[in-house]
């Protein structure tokens, strides 16, 4: 079907910080769009943004991230990173980039496959009912790595 | 460049865009959708009409707009047009290729 060289792309989503989050999100869509297959594999606190209670709350960091251009201590005052993530959401909204929650949908729907990793949601003692219903299972890390073993696929860690 | 569809001169960019929309036919779509190997049908006229109206009015095109657009869903979007829907549909419109990255 597809005439790309690079068949299939595989991302490990490590992170719950929302650049992490949508950086993960936009290039596994962008390989859809490409006729690109693509999976994401969420594990430790990238399991914040399938959580059915949390994953419209997740937010920048303010503290270590020289990036904001903020001191870090000020960075780390109550309220900073409500307001940094929120002027962020605001930039996101005005090039259309869709809240975490739909933009799984549309992921989903366009046929990129989403997996929880074992290990991690025992570690935080979730359950198949704290995630959201896109997900399609709960996997280990080497069943993750047979979904990979094909030619021409790609294997990128977030 | 110049590619000959059905003895008419079509003007095309490298990756085979019409460049002139007042070129566009809908026996030209037909020919380039073959060219990616889709058969066209009334639900594919459907959301190129779309997708050329979008474009007439200067909206941008992107898979979330499409979620919004009535017309079809994501799913059925990528059934239509395999190998990249957005890219596939637009060359069979004959309009250019989105710029976005959603």
């Amino acid at each position: 079907m597809g005439k790309t060289k690079v068949r299939k792309m595989l991302f490990i989503l490590s992170k719950a910080t929302i650049e992490n989050v949508y950086a993960a999100f936009i290039m596994a869509n962008g390989a859809r769009m490409e006729g690109i297959e693509s999976e994401i594999f969420f594990t430790f606190f990238g399991l914040e943004a399938i959580q059915k209670k949390k994953l419209e709350h997740l937010r920048v960091a303010t503290v270590g991230n020289p990036a904001m251009h903020i001191p870090t201590m000020l960075g780390g005052l109550p309220g900073m990173e409500a307001l940094a993530t929120k002027m962020m959401k605001k930039e996101m909204e005005k090039l259309d980039m869709p809240p975490v929650g739909e933009f799984l949908e549309i992921l989903s729907d366009s046929g990129c496959r989403l997996w929880a990793c074992k290990l991690a949601v025992d570690m935080f003692h979730l359950k198949k009912e704290d995630l959201i219903d896109e997900v399609e299972d709960i996997i280990t890390i080497g069943d993750f790595y047979a979904r990979a073993d094909q030619e021409n696929t790609h294997l990128l860690f977030i | 460049m110049i590619i000959t569809i059905k003895q008419v001169d079509i003007k095309v960019n490298d990756e085979g865009y019409l460049t002139d929309f007042s070129q566009w036919t809908k026996e030209i779509g037909k020919e380039l959708a073959k060219e990616n190997e889709i058969e066209m049908t009334d639900k594919h006229w459907e959301v190129i009409s779309w997708i050329q109206e979008q474009v007439a009015a200067n909206k941008p095109l992107s898979i979330r707009g499409i979620k919004k657009s009535g017309v079809i869903d994501i799913k059925q979007f990528y059934a239509l047009f395999p190998g990249g829907p957005l890219k596939v549909s637009t060359k069979i419109a004959g309009v250019p290729k989105p710029k976005s990255c959603i």
